[in-house]
This record gives C-alpha cells, sequence and structure tokens, in this order.
C-alpha cells in the first residue's frame, strides 16, 4: 500500500485553552492544514472528522466554506483521529475523491471520562470499580511481576515525556521533571504515580491527503502512508473496564494491529526509524512496545537504562512527548502522532529532531473498549 | 435491625452472610461468563445456563484506588471520609477471572497469586436505613484462624 500521501498538516496547540471551543480548535488545525500544502477548502473533494466532546465535526463547514463537499463524521473512542484517516485512505483508494482532508479535535473537562456502568443499575461504578486508571495499574503491575520490569523504569519513561515535551512548542506540559520528581507524585493507581497519566485535554489535528501519484502537485516532500490498520479485542484480552476476562489469553488488539499493518507494508520492526506509541500511562508505552514488535517482552527494562528510546537512541520512542505531555484530546490524539512522525520524516521536528534522516515512522493508538490503530510512513 | 442488601440485583446473592457470584456457562464450549450475559464471545453459540461461580481463587493483579471515585456513580464514602481500596482480578479455577474490590489496600500486603475468598463489603446505608454491600475478595485465611 503507498497508494495515499500525506501533503499537508495543521494542529492546534495541545493544552487547554479557556474560551476556545474544540470546533475552533479542529477549524484552526485545518487553516493551517491548508495553508501547508497551498490549497483552499474548495479544493478539498471530501473530508472525514471526528471529536468525542466538541461537538459534529461537519458543522465547522458553516465557518471554513459551505462548498458542498461529502463530509463524514466518525466516532470510535480513541481510535477516533486513526479512524478518520482510515476512512480517508479508503476514500482515495476506492477511486471516490483524489484530495481530501482528515480532522480531529477536542475539549474535554478536567478529570473527564466519566464512566458509566455497564448495564443495569450501577453496581459496577457504585462499588468503585468503574475507573480506567484501576486497568492500567492492573495491567502494568501482572506486566512487571511476569517480566521483571521495576518502578524506576516507569518513572524513566515519564521523564522522558516531559524532558521531549519541552522541546515542543505545540505541547501541552513543558516544563521537565525529574525521575525522582516522576516517581515521588502522588500514588494514583498503584504501581502509578501522577506524573505517569496522562489527563484528557484539548487539541486539534487535520492533514491533508491525496492520491500519490499527484503528490508532487501539492508539495515537494509528501509523505507516504504505507499502512493504516484498525483492530478490535478477540476473545481473551485483557481490556479496560470489564467486569471479568478469560483466562485463555490473546495477545489483544494492538499486536493483531501491528501484525497487519506490518504485512501491509511489506516491513518488519527493525526497519522502523522513530515510533509514538500510546502512552496513556508510563506502562503502557513499555508494554506497547513488546505489543508493536520493538522488542520481547521484558526487554524494555534494559532499553530504557541504555536510552534506546531516547530521541538519539536506537529507537525513539514518544519524540514529541506523547500523551503524557501533550495530554489526550480524544479525536486528536491518533492524528497527534502522525504529524509528529511526518515532522520527523521531513526532518522539520526542530529541537526534537530525530538524528541520521529518519525513512520510516510507526504510530499506535489504543483505547477502549479494547481497539488498536496502527499506521506506517514512509518519506 | 439492619438489612443487608445487594448494591443490585442479579450480580450475587448473600447466603450464610457471604457473596455467591451469578454467573453463566456456555452449554456449547464450557466458557464461563460474569455477570450473566446472552451469547458466548468465544464460540458465538447462543444457549447458556445459569450458574453460581467458585468461592475462592487466586490474586491474578491488583492495584489500590488511591483517591475518591466521582460520586455518582461511586456508593462509598468519599472526600475526607474516603478510604482507599484494593480492585484484583481473582482466578477462579477452571471458570474465569472477576474483577472486585480488595479488603486489603496496603501493597506490601498484595501478592500476586495469594489464595482469596469472596466476602461481603459494605459501602453505604441507604434511605430506608439498609446496609447497601458489594463483593469483594480477602485474602483467605488456611487455618480458619480469626485474622
Amino acid at each position: 500500500m503507498s497508494d495515499v500521501a500525506i501533503v499537508g498538516i495543521g494542529m492546534h496547540e495541545f493544552g487547554r485553552h479557556d474560551g476556545i471551543s474544540g470546533m475552533d480548535q479542529g477549524v484552526t488545525a485545518v487553516r493551517r492544514a491548508l495553508a501547508d500544502c497551498g490549497q483552499q477548502w474548495s479544493a478539498m473533494e471530501f473530508a472525514v472528522g471526528g471529536s468525542m466532546d466538541g461537538g459534529a465535526a461537519d458543522t465547522m463547514v458553516s465557518r471554513i466554506g459551505l462548498t458542498g463537499l461529502p463530509f463524514t463524521n466518525v466516532v470510535n473512542g480513541c481510535a477516533t483521529g486513526g479512524t478518520a484517516l482510515a476512512q480517508a485512505v479508503n476514500t482515495i483508494q476506492s477511486g471516490a475523491g483524489d484530495l481530501g482532508i482528515a480532522i480531529g479535535f477536542d475539549k474535554h473537562e478536567k478529570g473527564a471520562f466519566r464512566i458509566r456502568g455497564p448495564r443495569g443499575k450501577d453496581w459496577y461504578g457504585g462499588s468503585g470499580l468503574a475507573l480506567t486508571t484501576q486497568f492500567f495499574g492492573m495491567k502494568i503491575n501482572r506486566y512487571m511481576h511476569q517480566y521483571g520490569i521495576t518502578q524506576p523504569t516507569l518513572a524513566k519513561v515519564g521523564a522522558k515525556a516531559f524532558r521531549n515535551g519541552a522541546l515542543n512548542p505545540m505541547a501541552w506540559r513543558r516544563k521537565p521533571l525529574s525521575e525522582q520528581e516522576v516517581a515521588e507524585s502522588l500514588m494514583l493507581s498503584y504501581p502509578l504515580t501522577q506524573y505517569m497519566f496522562c489527563s484528557p485535554g484539548e487539541g486539534g489535528v487535520a492533514m491533508v491527503l491525496c492520491r500519490a501519484d499527484k503528490a508532487k502537485e501539492y508539495t515537494d516532500r509528501p509523505i507516504y502512508l504505507k499502512a493504516a490498520a484498525v483492530r478490535t479485542r478477540k476473545f481473551g484480552s485483557f481490556e479496560v473496564l470489564a467486569p471479568s476476562i478469560a483466562i485463555e489469553h490473546d495477545p489483544g488488539p494492538t499486536a493483531a494491529a501491528s501484525k497487519a499493518a506490518f504485512e501491509m507494508a511489506g516491513i518488519g520492526p527493525e526497519d522502523v526509524d522513530v515510533a509514538q506509541l500510546q502512552d496513556t500511562e508510563a506502562g503502557a508505552e513499555i508494554m506497547h512496545m513488546a505489543e508493536n514488535g520493538f522488542c520481547e517482552h521484558g526487554e524494555q527494562e534494559q532499553m530504557l537504562a541504555n536510552g534506546e528510546t531516547e530521541i538519539n537512541g536506537r529507537l525513539p520512542v514518544n519524540t514529541d512527548g506523547g500523551c503524557l505531555a501533550n495530554g489526550e484530546p480524544i479525536g486528536a490524539s491518533g492524528l497527534r502522532q502522525v504529524y509528529e512522525n511526518v515532522l520527523q520524516l521531513r526532518g522539520d521536528a526542530g529541537e526534537r529532531q530525530v538524528p541520521n534522516d529518519p525513512k520510516v515512522a510507526y504510530t499506535h493508538v489504543y483505547g477502549a473498549p479494547g481497539i488498536s490503530g496502527v499506521t506506517i510512513l514512509s518519506r | 435491625m439492619t438489612t443487608t442488601v445487594a448494591v443490585a440485583d442479579g450480580i450475587f446473592e448473600i447466603r450464610d452472610g457471604k457473596p455467591v457470584l451469578l454467573g453463566t456457562r456456555c452449554t456449547n464450549c464450557d466458557n464461563h461468563m460474569y455477570p450473566r450475559q446472552t451469547g458466548c464471545p468465544r464460540c458465538l453459540f447462543n444457549e447458556q445456563e445459569d450458574v453460581e461461580l467458585a468461592t475462592e481463587g487466586t490474586l491474578w493483579t491488583w492495584t489500590v484506588q488511591a483517591f475518591p471515585p466521582k460520586s455518582p456513580p461511586y456508593l462509598g464514602p468519599v472526600g475526607d471520609d474516603f478510604v482507599p481500596y484494593g480492585v484484583g482480578y481473582v482466578e477462579l479455577p477452571g471458570q474465569l477471572r472477576v474483577e472486585g474490590r480488595l479488603t486489603i489496600s496496603d501493597p506490601d500486603q498484595l501478592q500476586i497469586g495469594m489464595p482469596m475468598e469472596l466476602v461481603l463489603d459494605p459501602l453505604t446505608v441507604d434511605e430506608d436505613g439498609n446496609q447497601v454491600v458489594t463483593y469483594a475478595f480477602a485474602p483467605k485465611n488456611e487455618n480458619g484462624d480469626p485474622s
């Protein structure tokens, strides 16, 4: 798969922006993406957009142009942005349009993501079990027990995120924190502390895509989409907000989406030069390194000790500070990862640019109730 | 006299002061499900029977809820009265792993693999003065001594 190219990217700063709606941030991202490839809204043959709490994406046309284009709203939890991108790719591959735009934006209140019980009278929330943070604590606690990952390694992931975020002008949290500060912050859900968790936030991302053979009409630096795969959980997968799980084991939707994406791209993990992996919390980044095929389970302890996932390391991970430093506006989060990879492949990532001219870049989102989306980009 | 009532119907029954979890077993592939549901996600078969789940197992993983959940939905005490509680999955042999509160919230006293058993766990008192309880897992006292 290499018949689709990304030619323009735009982002509204992540963080908290009083008085600026989620939709405002989506509109800003669209204008910036169009400007990035020198195009007008009127040239867009289709649009796909999504947001969880920011309103119906298609209503933004009343502000950016009533051109009559087909505009599809998508909502797919944490994979909303990734799904918007995948739908844009499908539209181009099917021949329904040659040039279009994928959009994701959101704005969540502090401490958002209130969860309701799985069914009927809310015994689950009533009993104090309806918190996603508990799942993350329990998954990494089991993983640490099985594979010998230690708490200082969790703190290393947090410190790296804030160090990278400090180099990213679009990031929310731009103050570096030491491993000690991360480790000694408030314990929220053992073994995870406050600064090991990301927060609900705000932001917007848009990208203009086109048929690969037309890419040079819009930019002299097109980035090609080699794979885009979305998978949901199978029986035996350990997922968030589950009152029970099977004893039978399945490696989960991330492993499945990753395998599918590598097959689609015709390459392997060893070919990837930079990766953005879902880091809802520090443990997730560690587990996702293995679930995406970048190492064996347990090797992360040594890899982090060696600095292999730093910007100048063997496999730089979450070079823009990830969810930890950017927060998680659900609709925009997956597209933020792709935006960062386009910058890295163009060589435009500034102070956080990965050295040695990266050629292949990988993104991975994961969310409730067990969904993963992977993209692979190349120059 | 205070009456003890379950937080919701159809989740567990109270018998001799202990909870019994209400599950479903697929009659085609023996997959166990909790809470009760129709349709088996394992074999896609759609004929199930109601079963009672095992009351003992081993701790598969755990965490500690150290901050008060939002209320509602949480029925337990919040604010200054909040009491941290453990949360874990307990593997019921040959059946499935069930999520529940743990009576222990001290990380030093929780270990993956430790034997656990079901107990009732008080949440709140309702407007009729009933004691509302959910189920929780407590470390199993092998000797039967008071712990």
